[in-house]
């Protein structure tokens, strides 16, 4: 409220926000505290000391380790206080909600693809009900490409060869900008488009209206027995493989004796290396797919595979 | 610059101005420290991630060049040392045979790893050239002879700056003054044994791993 | 003016380019760098104009690109880093440390052909159509994406880095060997205790900036997937080694500033500096810390959040040594005599605007507000804060300072406040509407932009034009004063150091009789006379 009288201050729409704009001002308050003083102090000396100007300059602090200690312990602990304020808001970030809903975006030079659970997809814009923890899952079909709404005060590199996870969250509904902040090639500062909040209902119709008749999740079962992963994965299958109904989310022992969770990352990894990490008791025999698979198609397949262990996408 | 005009001279005897070599010598081989340490940081990043794949390319180099090539290495820069204690006044000669001594043991080092490079040629072990693998382990294989060509070659180059340093020294040791070339040629030594460690780095980080399993 | 100085010791082009005389070659660098100054100011010039609408009018956006990388790229390794090492160090460093020259004269002059031959290597690729993946090279998109000149402009990079690395080894072994008999550790000024921390660390982060460069033309050149997600190399790698040289790099570029700083505060109050010790061990530490920080330019490149916490508490830490500095500078002033010369209004300039863009940096360092801050306008206004209100006005400051010993002329005072005055306003008008925009997240490296972001872009264009009329004007009359300026005496400024007791220009080489040091440095007497280091 009392940010509205701060002119070309753009209110945040998020409660992370609001945390990001009350860190700056604290900021911005200690810095202006501390320049406002070294300026008064270089001022004052500069005039009072003026060459020529009769006043005493006797009595010269000789000793200067009083002033020396108490100055660095002062600016010691004013950063460390900055530093903890700055690192737990930060840590507030990546934490995991419980009734989260995850979309996902694909980026590539130069245009932002994003695809809702129910197969609804848009391209350079992000439609989300408000108040409402998002989960983004985000991955990048050529370089490095960075995914910013600066109305949210977030953003997180998009890195390809893995995946990445920004928890989004917006209390306004509104249209919202959205840029790629990582130099990414020549159509880089074309790379933006807007984030959509919307209250829950109209969500709910934006996505009715959106249209493509089958969900991610289908969308991945058909990929999964088009590119033969049935063949091993399948029921009836004559090759031992480890079966994916309910997979998502467990413990999966390894052949090095070491235990990981199933998570999305260990799935895309497990289709694109699946020498990185065999499953224990199982042979190393599944073959790599490594560029024939796409982002797309990847992202499918995983939400095909969690939906096989009851979970919502 | 007319030698009647008193000017304070740069050093203050021949002793400083030997040890003012010395010390920029040191300074530059911490710059070598850095340059392949970084190399060798990148190594261990990528053999975390895929220590497999990194055994399995280390059985595919040559150990018994590698450990050949190690022992010339080793016995050369013995001569050096020797090369460096020997060197005075009365004693050039053998200290200059040492050199050679030295020199041919590099530039065997040298003429092995050409050797080792058409092998691996013939192997299709090249990357950017030939790289041909089979099996799931491919691009992690691929990373380590990436960073085997590169390690390898950069060492390679400085050995061929090393030999060159100490064919200069073998050539002027004869005639050379005595203070200022023994200075030079410590500073030369310190050069030598700096490319010899960095090569056992590299031999245990290349031949070594996937030996023992 | 003597008769026999560095100056007339040889007129013939060979005098100059075989020089091996570190007084000379200082001349030949600072000759090579108002020339990359204003190809790299040029850049600057086209950026600006283009960026004060939001459309794209003056240049396509592929030119744009190559605009600001070569903007980069030449201010960073071609401007900044040799700009006070290589021309007021080369020059004053023996002079300050009572020896002849350097300790290895011939090496420094390799030193400037290393730094020509990448420089044009690096021109070539400018010239040959440019580079466009901004300086700090990303891969995968420099390696496998970007279609311009990497290979040539990171050999010319990987080439000047033998330059800075060489500089480095010489001014180490210099002031730990060369120092005048009675110049201990603690009497040396602090411009050579900042130039010592700066040549660490060109020394130890130069060597893996020549790598990480190798290993980007290895992957261009033989299509080997180094940094290649696709063949499991990892992009992060590359920005972790890439960052491990550029941070320490920006203290490569502060510290010779600060050093400089030191001189002109003390010489301008009349007074020694406040925690001379302090001061001395702040650069060491800055340079050590230096080393350990980063990773603050990756908070959100997806490295872990454990690492992210630890950098930037490291970030916060590597503050303090220069927050010491600034209390201790002013601390200086206080009770001392002050002149507003030339270089001491460079040197507030330097105290005032340093110090903004230190806080920002903890604004940056602050991991929560670098998650909305980084890769925008706040982070360039920060930088562009320290390297050019800090560095480059040091810069200047030294310049005028030394401009009297290394020339023998006098500068006029008139005109020379006139630049500082309007440096400063047209530095403040061009960066500090940045962090506004920043703020309001205009990212960076945009060729067009939101509208709503053309009010400040404006106001940042207009004091860009005021700041390059300004950059000028030392041209003119620095240049005047070449041919029609008073001569100088030895010591126009009467200050204490070694570099003052020996005429100007100096003879060739440097002192008559090598100077004994009797005392500390910045002694001023009751009256502000100043007392020669060696009397």
């Amino acid at each position: 409220m009392w940010r509205a009288w701060i002119p070309f201050w753009h209110e945040g729409v998020s409660r992370h926000s609001g945390d990001v704009d009350l860190l700056f001002t604290g900021l911005l308050l200690a810095s202006s505290l501390v320049l406002g003083l070294l300026f008064f102090l270089l001022a004052l000396f500069c005039i009072r000391y003026r060459a020529g100007n009769r006043v005493d300059r006797g009595g010269r602090v000789a000793k200067s380790w009083h002033w020396e200690v108490s100055w660095t312990a002062a600016s010691l602990l004013a950063f460390l206080g900055l530093f903890v304020w700055g690192a737990s808001l930060f840590l507030d970030i990546y934490r995991p909600h419980a009734d989260e809903l995850s979309i996902f975006v694909v980026a590539k030079q130069w245009m932002w693809k994003v695809q809702h659970p129910g197969g609804q997809s848009e391209i350079n814009a992000l439609h989300i009900p408000v108040h409402h923890p998002i989960r983004l899952i985000m991955a990048s079909q050529d370089v490095i490409h960075s995914f910013f709404i600066p109305a949210l005060r977030l953003k997180h590199d998009v890195v390809p060869g893995r995946y990445q996870d920004l928890e989004i969250e917006a209390d306004k509904p509104g249209h919202y900008h959205l840029f790629c902040a990582e130099y990414c090639g020549t159509e880089h500062s074309g790379m933006t488009g807007e984030l959509v909040a919307m209250e829950p209902a109209d969500y709910a119709a934006w996505l009715s209206q959106q249209g493509p008749s089958s969900s991610l999740a289908q969308e991945g079962g058909a990929l999964f027995r088009q590119l033969g992963c049935s063949g091993c994965h399948g029921l009836g299958s004559k090759v031992r493989a480890p079966p994916m109904e309910g997979l998502y989310g467990t413990q999966v022992a390894l052949s090095d004796g070491t235990t990981v969770v199933a998570d999305d990352k260990y799935l895309r990894d497990s289709i694109l290396l699946p020498r990185s990490q065999i499953a224990a008791g199982y042979q190393p025999v599944m073959p790599s797919f490594e560029g024939k698979v796409s982002e797309d198609q990847l992202l499918r397949l995983v939400v095909y595979i969690k939906s096989l262990a009851g979970h919502q996408p | 610059m007319p030698d009647s005009l008193p000017f304070a001279p740069q050093f203050a005897s021949v002793r400083h101005r030997d040890e003012t070599a010395e010390l920029g010598m040191w300074v530059f081989i911490a710059t070598e420290v850095l340059l392949f340490g970084g190399l060798i940081l990148s190594y261990f990043v990528y053999r975390h991630a895929d220590p497999r794949a990194f055994m399995a390319a280390s059985r595919h180099t040559d150990v018994l060049i590698g450990t050949a090539n190690t022992a010339i290495l080793l016995t050369s820069s013995f001569f050096v040392a020797c090369a460096v204690e020997a060197f005075s006044v009365r004693a050039r000669t053998a200290s200059r045979a040492l050199l050679i001594g030295a020199i041919v043991l590099g530039l065997s080092f040298v003429v092995l790893k050409g050797f080792e490079y058409a092998d691996e040629y013939r192997e299709h072990l090249i990357p950017g050239i030939n790289f041909s693998f089979d099996g799931p382990l491919a691009d992690g294989v691929q990373l380590f002879f990436v960073f085997y060509f590169v390690a390898t070659l950069l060492h390679t180059l400085h050995m061929l700056i090393g030999i060159g340093l100490l064919t200069i020294f073998a050539v002027r040791i004869r005639n050379a003054e005595e203070s200022r070339t023994r200075a030079a040629l410590h500073s030369a030594a310190l050069y030598w044994h700096f490319v010899d460690v960095v090569w056992i780095f590299l031999f245990a980080l290349i031949y070594l791993p996937g030996k023992s399993s | 003016m003597n008769e026999d100085n560095y100056l007339n010791a040889g007129f013939t082009l060979r005098s100059w380019l075989l020089t091996t005389d570190h007084k000379r070659i200082a001349i030949l660098y600072f000759a090579s760098l108002i020339f990359f100054f204003f190809i790299g100011g040029a850049a600057a010039t086209a950026i600006r104009i283009e960026l004060a609408t939001p459309q794209a009018d003056l240049v396509s956006s592929d030119m744009y690109n190559r605009l600001f990388t070569m903007h980069g790229i030449v201010m960073v390794w071609f401007f900044l880093i040799p700009s006070v090492p290589n021309t007021l160090g080369n020059f004053i460093v023996p002079l300050m440390i009572g020896a002849r020259d350097l300790a290895f004269p011939r090496l420094n002059l390799l030193s400037w052909y290393l730094f020509m031959l990448g420089g044009c290597v690096t021109l070539f690729a400018i010239a040959a159509g440019g580079v466009d993946t901004g300086w700090t090279f990303y891969a995968p998109f420099s390696t496998l994406y970007s279609n311009s000149h990497v290979v040539a402009a990171v050999l010319g990079i990987f080439i000047a880095g033998f330059s800075s690395i060489l500089t480095g080894l010489n001014f180490i072994v210099t002031i730990h060997r060369l120092r005048a008999p009675g110049l201990t550790w603690y009497r040396l000024p602090l411009f050579l205790w900042s130039l010592y921390a700066t040549s660490v660390i060109l020394v130890l982060a130069t060597p893996i900036l020549a790598i990480t460069l190798v290993l980007i033309a290895v992957e261009r050149v033989f299509g080997v997937g180094i940094f290649d997600p696709k063949i499991s190399g990892d992009p992060l790698l590359f920005q972790h080694l890439f960052w491990f040289y550029s941070h320490p790099a920006v203290y490569i570029m502060i510290l010779p500033g600060m050093g400089v700083v030191n001189e002109l505060i003390s010489c301008f109050s009349r007074k020694e500096v406040f925690g001379y010790k302090f001061v001395a061990w702040a650069s060491l530490a800055i340079a050590a810390v230096g080393f350990l920080v980063w990773g603050h330019h990756m908070f959100v490149s997806g490295q872990s959040v454990v690492a992210s916490l630890v950098f930037s508490f490291m970030s916060f830490i590597v503050a303090v040594p220069s927050a010491i500095k600034v209390f201790n500078w002013t601390a200086t002033l206080h009770k001392g005599s002050i002149r507003f010369d030339a270089p001491m209004l460079y040197a507030l300039a330097f105290i005032g605007l340093f110090t903004i863009g230190g806080l920002t940096g903890l604004f940056l360092a602050c991991l929560a507000y670098d998650v909305h801050a980084t890769d925008t306008y706040f982070v360039v206004a920060h930088f562009h804060y320290i390297m050019v209100g800090g560095m480059v006005t040091a810069y200047f400051g030294g310049l005028h300072y030394w401009w009297p010993k290394i020339t023998g002329r006098l500068y006029s005072e008139a005109w020379a406040r006139a630049a500082a005055i309007l440096i400063f306003f047209g530095f403040n008008l061009t960066f500090f509407p940045q962090f506004i925009l920043g703020a309001e997240g205009m990212p960076r490296r945009y060729h067009v932009y939101a509208p709503e972001f053309q009010v400040w872009n404006v106001l940042s264009s207009a004091g860009a034009s005021v700041l390059a009329v300004a950059y000028l004007l030392p041209l003119f009359y620095l240049g005047y004063s070449l041919f029609f300026g008073a001569r100088a005496s030895a010591n126009p400024w009467d200050a204490p150091g070694l570099e003052w007791q020996t005429p100007s220009p100096p003879p060739e080489y440097n002192f008559e009789v090598q100077p004994v040091v009797t005392r500390a440095p910045y002694q001023y007497s009751k009256n502000f006379k100043a007392e020669p280091q060696n009397a």
